[in-house]
């Protein structure tokens, strides 16, 4: 039995069936360890992005063996792949927060699927606890449209973070920012992360970045290269 | 899982567009009048219809079997009336007549067909508001009570003898004195109505035979089973008349406008448009805002919210709408009724038990609409969002 929070042995997946059956990912291997911060790195259509939706549990798993958090994927049902995601933190590459609801809201969105979690007033005090340290608590009643980029991305690493997850996956994270808001932010995460020992798997495309990383994994034609 | 979450998000998400909001709200009020307006006229259809059986007094009464509906009655033989008088229950009886003539405009000599009703007005089975009072008047020859609830294009007959006193005026090329008002009510059945004695209406109707008649109205003595005569009449009686209750004349009534004319089916189906169009409405509005909000959504499927959580978002923001819609929709309609029941003289009222039944059906329109919205959701594909 594993214990590292994301364990795949020889994962393959393809897109289409029959003669337009295109394989993205082949006998990939790959171990997030606790606490690790792991970039994932390859050109376009080298299978990054399937890889982190399958260990996001977001797409149902072909063949091979993925342990994430314990739970094993490969043949799960609906319900238990939505009931791992609560306890993944996603950063999206856009901030795809909800526009119609406070950067607070937002987060507190996160622990409304942790019943135990407590009433609406602990889910506030919890979600303003967050974006103070994400450098956010004078924007907590602020509305998405009126934050810069790199402050929306920061309200979503705190709807990330907030409910404690067991790892973090990003995708791009920095994509859509200028290279010192960039640079803030993939800082902001490692260091939220490395506190509370939570591993990250980061997808990304941006050199300005890799240097943040315990380890680099490089992926091509559906394979890790290294 | 409680709704209180799912539906305070969906609140929210509707507030933040106010355009959409309103244009949705709208769309329900829209659909909520139309149906009330629709169920409105249908009843009050109805309570015009039965505006003569119901205004007649008595436990029983006797109608020719082949009668459809009492603007057009079947006649019979009035000796009928006197044979009930053998069973002992019965009080009284009281011959009506009934027949539709024509009546001329007293102010541009326009012609338009007029219900006679003639009984023994002293007798007490038939009591129009206003009647009691006009008694010894009705007694002279050619004398009649004119129903001032009759439509517009009798003339405006209430107003004249306000200000003349008694009018003559023309019935079947007959001059006629109307000595005064009572209060009856135009139906689709009858446009105006007018109120006579017996002898008067013989001599407005001089071809037609008087030993024929077309309703009586029975009084029991006091304490008298009603049921236990019915019975009793039934046996005593030729196959020519019906024994009916006085619920059961007024029903009789009813299920002809309901039945045999398309005006039941009109208004019914009169009200599944408005339904119809409300249920787009707030399907077009549903959509639109799961399809701008598609991304948002599957960030909420990858964050781990259940398909059923999203669904209830989407059933809360259809009944939010629903609830904010019929309230100015009830408002609208009840104006317009007062609007319309002046400009029509039909008796349009709002009641509990249609707006309890509007409300009903309105929140079933939006319902519909919500699960025909929330096939979109699955278009919310959280891999996609990477």
């Amino acid at each position: 039995m594993p214990v590292e929070p994301v364990h795949l042995t020889n994962v393959g997946f393809a897109f289409g069936d029959g003669a337009l059956r295109r394989p993205v990912l082949r006998e990939l291997d790959l171990t997030v360890a606790a606490g690790e911060v792991v970039l994932l790195t390859g050109p376009s259509g080298s299978g990054k992005t399937t890889l982190l939706t399958l260990i996001g549990a977001l797409r149902a798993m072909q063949s091979g063996s993925c342990m994430v958090l314990g739970q094993e994927l490969l043949g799960a049902s609906q319900a238990a792949r939505v009931a791992l995601r609560r306890r993944i933190g996603f950063i999206f590459q856009n901030h795809n927060l909800l526009g119609f609801l406070t950067a607070a809201q937002n987060v507190a969105m996160s622990l409304e699927l942790h019943p135990d979690f407590g009433d609406d007033a602990a889910r506030f005090a919890e979600a303003e606890r967050m974006l103070g340290r994400v450098g956010m608590t004078e924007f907590a009643s602020v509305v998405p449209a009126k934050l810069s980029g790199g402050q929306r991305q920061r309200v979503a690493i705190a709807r990330a973070l907030v409910a404690g997850p067991g790892l973090i996956l990003a995708d791009e994270p920095t994509a859509a920012l200028d290279r010192q808001s960039g640079r803030d932010v993939v800082e902001l995460m490692r260091d939220l992360a490395k506190r509370s020992g939570m591993p990250i798997l980061l997808v990304t495309h941006d050199p300005r970045i890799l240097d943040v990383a315990d380890r680099v994994v490089k992926m091509e034609d559906g394979r890790v290269v290294g | 899982m409680s709704p209180f979450l799912p539906v305070r998000l969906a609140w929210r998400q509707l507030r933040a567009e106010r355009a959409r909001l309103f244009s949705a709200i709208a769309g329900v009020m829209f659909a909520c009048v139309l149906v009330f307006m629709q169920l409105g006229f249908r009843s009050a259809l109805f309570d015009s219809a039965t505006a003569l059986p119901q205004a007649l007094q008595g436990e029983l009464f006797l109608v020719h079997p082949l009668t459809t509906a009492l603007f057009r009655p079947e006649s019979f033989p009035r000796v009928r009336a006197y044979q009930t008088l053998a069973v002992p229950e019965v009080a009284l009886a009281v011959p009506i007549y009934m027949m539709q003539s024509i009546w001329r405009n007293p102010v541009n000599g326009s012609h338009r067909a007029i219900q006679l009703i003639g009984f023994d007005t002293e007798a007490g089975a038939v009591s129009f508001p206003g009647l009691t009072e006009l008694i010894p008047a009705l007694k002279r020859p050619y004398t009649i009570a004119f129903d001032w609830k009759s439509r517009p294009e009798f003339g405006p007959v209430a107003a004249m003898i306000a200000a003349n006193g008694p009018l003559h005026v023309q019935i079947g090329n007959r001059d006629v004195e109307i000595v005064g008002t009572v209060a009856l009510g135009a139906s689709f059945g009858a446009d105006g109505n007018a109120v006579m004695s017996e002898t008067n209406f013989r001599r407005l109707a001089s071809k037609r035979d008087p030993s024929n008649i077309d309703l009586v109205a029975l009084r029991l003595r006091p304490g008298a089973d009603p049921i236990a005569a019915q019975r009793a009449l039934t046996a005593l009686l030729p196959g020519d008349v019906k024994v009916v209750t006085h619920d059961q004349l007024v029903a009789w009534e009813r299920n002809y406008w309901e039945t045999a004319t398309p005006i039941g089916f009109i208004f019914a189906f009169g009200s599944l448009m408005g339904l119809i169009v409300g249920m787009v409405i707030v399907y077009q509005i549903l959509f639109a805002d799961i399809a701008s909000h598609l991304a948002e959504y599957a960030t909420l499927k990858a964050m781990g919210f259940s398909p059923g959580y999203l669904r209830l978002v989407v059933m809360g923001a259809s009944a939010i709408l629903a609830g904010l819609g019929f309230i100015p929709g009830i408002l609208a309609s009840a104006g317009l009724y007062d609007v319309v029941a002046k400009a029509t003289l039909l008796p349009l009222r709002m009641d509990a038990t249609r707006g309890a039944m509007v409300l009903a059906l309105i929140f079933g329109m939006c319902a519909f609409a919500g699960l025909l919205a929330m096939r979109k959701l699955r278009d919310a594909d959280p891999a996609d969002m990477f």
